[in-house]
């Protein structure tokens, strides 16, 4: 054991002399209290220090301890449903130890070390094994059956394996590895947070991920295995976005960082989550949920690491084969907290004080992310999404994270705050919002909603398109400078906006959309343009037209719930048939 | 035993190093003795082999490299607390300037605190009625929420502050309150004002004051909001109380922690503020809040002026994405003559959705605060094309729009200071103007809401 003694004292960063034998990105426990640390540098017997708990009460001389192993996370059944803090600290089991307010020099392991899960397993004694495949299966939580993986750089021949009631450290069985000795295998396996878990192949992804909200599913959709980014000033909605992905994307586990951000937005999480039911499985939402928290007024430099703490827990389910979802809120705060260790490590700062290596560790983050073939030979397919949001400084996106993150990213959900102003929300905006996947997810929507989808997405589009430049003329000239066709245009464009894209992530029935309600609203909106042109052409008044009663109807359609919806829709289609009829028919008298 | 040092190396602007010192702590209280007996206080900033850099949290006039003395306190800084606070005046460090006795402590705390656990929180969803219909209406408060003010120079924040404190109440509740109000930095004028109005409520019974003027040091300001910060988490969560803590103005305490980072020659972030300005005041803000094991409870409203009124100013920038939304005062209000001047459009709760509708405020809040929002926004955009092409330009229903946009300035958003309407009251108003559109344009509002709260015909 390496022990070292405190030279100098600066907030987060604790230099230490005495440590030469100590290797970089070791876990320490500095003073007293044994403060969690890591090194992040070495200068001859010094080390420097990145302390993740609060450094009041640490001075000269007190001792540093080095655990000889570098970060690293806990790996096994219980994770799903717990609340950890940026180094993977329970806080439930932290709250019911210390109480309301987090105290230094906790210690907690990360996975209750008491509970007792039931271990299924085929294999038995002389079956080999290699790396990632699976000794067995713990159902975790009413909808996760837990595989149980040989680790990454293990394999060999099992020894003697049963099913039965175990605790995470139990021996659930023994295997004989490649150079004759005989290990312990328990349900729980560790991994550093900063290497990424191996997997066999990276795929490129061609699935999407379905969230539900109109503005991502149709216009800007993201893939299984994608990665996004949502950047947008404060107030635009980027953690309701956030929020509304995390409930309803239709992906196997969900891994929620807050980090740097409110209390209470973890802990709305935390309450509401329980109550929901996910609607592909019946059950609680919470089931499939992991939460890591470090909120603002947590250490700064737990932050840092909260980010790889949760992309190491869903590479893990990845590797199970199962389809991740990381939610990062906010990769700024993240960004952040790497700025204010560089400046006490007087490191020379790069642009708007951030350090050089900015662009580069984002890339690592967000490059963990894809659809890949685990290890294993069963050859199962697991993806991993990454969603970060973005906190760009006076919503100015030309600021240094937000221009790193939109180099590397595929889909930039653009939040605007003139947009949420006019509580438009989501506030994503359809003028300068991409997805670099459309045109790769194209073919599974054909496939499986319907040959027309990419036309009429693309339709919504063109038109938004459209509508801005005549909007520019209205300001200039007038409304009543345009022609008929064109005041059509903009009517139409409004009901994309107001009856489509707006969605009201609090209502019970607009909070989700399946993709085929979706596409039955645009082919709705659409069929009264179509009709309309033709009516207008006949003579129809632009007046009148616009101030039908239906258009009402086609305004409430978002909300007629799913199992009616095909029914209300067909009797709105005659609605728009029959008014504009009449309505030719009275241009035609007069 | 304790040690005294006088080995005092530098002191530049607010900061001192000391040399040769042994067993100090990070951010522990140090008291310097000066030749004639006075005390000053400082806080360590850092620890370099037996060298110690302090923060000043006053003046150093008059301070001698030789002949000071420094001795450390083993803590950091303290703040004794008791219930017998209420009613008391302090400094910005915490000593009563009332003329009154000493707080006889029931405890002595930190005033840094510690960050509350995420898993122990109660998420605040309790309405708070404050009697302004643009808050209660469109921008609900909530108990153990942080609700700053955005101000500009020359705008009447304090006004609004005082009115929130003198009308808000929780309705079918008779829960113990108090206030807790900390001025920092801010003139003798503005503060005699809040003085002033807690006295001719009877308020400043239950109201704790902590008082940092223009004049005093600003070095003390550091510390002046966690000391305020520090007493309401007592109240709240010793005594069990609903505590309303003020802050102003919070441009003055960034400005302060500036002079700090600028003298440490710290890596400036944005406008010359340090990096850690967001960390920073988040320790301090999300020290709002409800926690498990309390019925108590901190709701928080900082106000700040944002320079040349500007809200990308890192100031307001960085508390807004720290905040649960905020208040943002208009000088174009202003001007009109429309009090309080609030900027609806811009001015958001975050936590308003789950502290309204049925049982809370009534069941048709949600419809009306998005109709009202999209309905006013669209008037305004109406009024601007308006002004560019004269009304004539306008379509009949863009008409209709801009005088909805007027009404709801005049009737909805001007209402005065000392007019304490009731969420109902607050509610049938909106109704009221927004039957100036047709019932068709109620595109936010469920149908059954609009057929039971229509108002009909006279």
């Amino acid at each position: 054991m390496i022990e070292g003694k405190i030279l100098k004292v600066s907030g987060p960063l604790v230099v230490a002399e005495g440590m030469r034998e100590a290797n970089m990105f070791d876990v320490v426990h500095v003073g007293e209290q044994r403060l969690i640390g890591e090194i992040i540098e070495m200068h001859g017997d010094k080390a420097s220090i990145q302390v993740y708990e609060e450094t009041a009460g640490i001075g000269r001389g007190d001792k540093v301890v080095s655990t000889g192993a570098p970060l690293s996370v806990e790996l096994g059944p219980g994770l799903i449903r717990n609340i950890y803090d940026g180094i993977q600290r329970p806080l439930e089991a932290i709250r019911l130890k210390a109480g309301s307010n987090i105290t230094k020099g906790i210690e907690e392991p990360a996975l209750d070390r008491e509970k007792v899960w039931h271990f299924e397993t085929d294999l038995k004694f002389g079956d080999k094994v290699a790396p990632g495949d699976v000794y067995g299966y713990v159902q975790e939580t009413e909808v996760i059956r837990h595989k149980i993986m040989v680790p990454a750089n293990k394999s060999g021949v099992i020894v003697d394996m049963r099913s039965g009631d175990f605790r995470v450290t139990d021996a659930i069985g023994k295997i004989k590895l490649q150079d004759g000795s005989i290990e312990d295998v328990k349900l729980m396996q560790k991994w550093p947070v900063r290497i990424s878990r191996p997997y066999k192949e990276k795929l490129p992804p061609v699935e999407p991920m379905i969230t539900g909200q109109r503005s991502i599913d149709a216009l800007f959709p993201i893939a299984k295995g994608g990665t996004a980014c949502v950047p947008g000033p404060f107030g635009a909605g980027k953690t309701v976005v956030q929020h509304q992905l995390a409930k309803w994307s239709d992906v196997d586990i969900v891994i929620y960082i807050g980090c740097g951000e409110r209390g209470n937005e973890m802990t709305d999480v935390l309450r509401e989550f329980p109550e929901l039911t996910d609607p592909r499985t019946g059950k609680s939402l919470m089931e499939r949920t992991v939460l890591i928290a470090n909120t603002s007024d947590m250490p700064v430099a737990a932050r840092e690491a909260s980010i790889y703490t949760g992309i190491t827990i869903a590479e893990y389910y990845r590797d199970m084969g199962f389809n991740v979802a990381v939610i990062a809120d906010s990769t700024s705060r993240w960004a952040e907290a790497l700025r204010e260790m560089s400046g006490r490590l007087e490191e020379m700062p790069g642009e708007e004080g951030y350090p050089a290596y900015l662009t580069s560790r984002l890339a690592q983050f967000y490059e963990r992310a894809g659809k890949v073939v685990c290890l294993g030979s069963d050859q199962r397919i697991g993806t991993l999404s990454a969603i970060g949001a973005v906190s760009p400084q006076g919503g100015d996106i030309s600021e240094p994270v937000t221009q790193a993150t939109l180099r590397i990213v595929k889909v930039f959900w653009g939040l605007d705050a003139s947009l949420a102003y006019k509580r438009h929300f989501p506030a994503i905006n359809w003028l300068n919002s991409y997805s670099l996947y459309r045109d790769k997810l194209s073919d599974w929507f054909s496939e499986n909603v319907s040959k027309d989808w990419m036309n009429l997405t693309s339709r919504c589009m063109k038109i938004l398109q459209i509508e801005s430049g005549l909007e520019e003329i209205v300001k200039l000239v007038g409304m009543d400078a345009l022609s008929a066709d064109d005041r059509l245009t903009m009517e139409v464009a409004r009901s994309v906006r107001e009856d489509f894209l707006q969605q009201f992530a609090f209502d019970d029935v607009d909070g989700f959309t399946h993709l085929d309600k979706q596409y039955a609203l645009m082919c709705l909106i659409f069929e009264f343009e179509d009709r309309s042109r033709k009516a207008i052409a006949k003579g129809a008044s632009i007046e009148k037209l616009v101030n039908l009663p239906v258009r009402e109807r086609i305004g409430r359609a978002k909300s007629v719930p799913y199992d009616k919806y095909k029914d209300e829709f067909e009797k709105i289609k005659t609605e728009i048939g029959v008014e504009l009829d009449d309505l030719v028919a009275e241009a035609k008298e007069g | 035993m304790i040690r005294e040092y006088r080995t005092i190396e530098e002191v530049a602007g607010p900061l001192m190093l000391i040399r040769q010192v042994d067993g100090v702590k990070y951010d522990e209280l140090g008291e310097i003795e000066l030749e004639d007996g006075s005390v000053r206080r400082c806080r360590v900033l850092e620890v370099n082999g037996r060298n110690v850099l302090v923060q000043l949290f006053e003046s150093a006039a008059g301070l001698n490299l030789s002949s000071s003395k420094v001795r450390f306190t083993g803590h950091g800084v303290q703040l004794p607390v008791s219930s017998n606070m209420l009613g008391r005046v302090f400094n910005g460090m915490g000593e009563p300037i009332d003329g009154g006795a000493k707080i006889i402590p029931d405890k002595l705390l930190d005033i840094n605190g510690t960050p509350i656990n995420p898993a122990a929180r109660y998420y605040p969803s309790e309405f708070i009625q404050t009697g302004v219909s643009t808050i209660d209406g469109l921008n609900t408060l909530v108990r153990g929420q942080k609700l700053p003010i955005f101000s500009g120079s020359g705008l009447p924040h304090a006004d609004l502050a005082a009115q929130i404190a003198r009308q808000a109440k929780v309705r079918n509740s008779d829960s113990k309150f108090a206030v807790v109000f900390a001025a920092v930095g801010i003139t003798f004028e503005e503060a005699d004002f809040f003085i002033s109005d807690f006295k001719k409520t009877g308020a400043i019974d239950r109201t704790v004051l902590f008082i940092n003027l223009a004049s005093d040091a600003a070095i003390e300001r550091i510390s002046t909001p966690r000391m305020a910060l520090t007493a309401a988490e007592y109240l709240a969560f010793d005594c069990n109380m609903h505590v309303l803590v003020i802050l102003t103005d919070i441009t003055n305490y960034a400005e302060a922690l500036r002079e700090v980072s600028a003298a440490r020659k710290e890596v400036p972030g944005r406008r010359g503020y340090p990096g850690y300005l967001y960390t920073d005041l988040a320790t301090m803000y999300e020290r709002a809040g409800r926690k498990m094991g309390s019925e108590g409870s901190i709701t928080m409203i900082p106000i700040l002026t944002m320079p040349e009124d500007d809200k990308t100013h890192p100031i307001p920038d960085l508390t807004g994405y720290i905040t649960e939304g905020q208040i943002i005062l208009s000088r174009e209000m202003y001007k009109k003559g429309y009090m309080p001047p609030v900027d609806v459009l811009p001015s958001l709760s975050r936590l308003k959705d789950k502290g309204i509708g049925e049982g809370k405020t009534r069941e048709d809040h949600s419809g009306v605060l998005n109709q009202l929002f999209s309905s006013y926004a669209r008037g305004k955009d109406a009024k601007e094309l308006m002004v560019v092409l004269g009304e004539a330009a306008l379509t009949p229903m863009d008409r209709l729009y801009a005088r909805f946009a007027d009404e709801f300035e005049m009737k909805f958003i001007n209402q005065g200071f000392y007019e304490d309407r009731s969420i109902e009251q607050t509610l049938d108003l909106g109704w009221e103007l927004l039957s100036i559109l047709p019932k068709s344009e109620m595109k936010r509002i469920k149908p059954e809401f609009v057929e039971k709260y229509w108002p009909k015909e006279a």
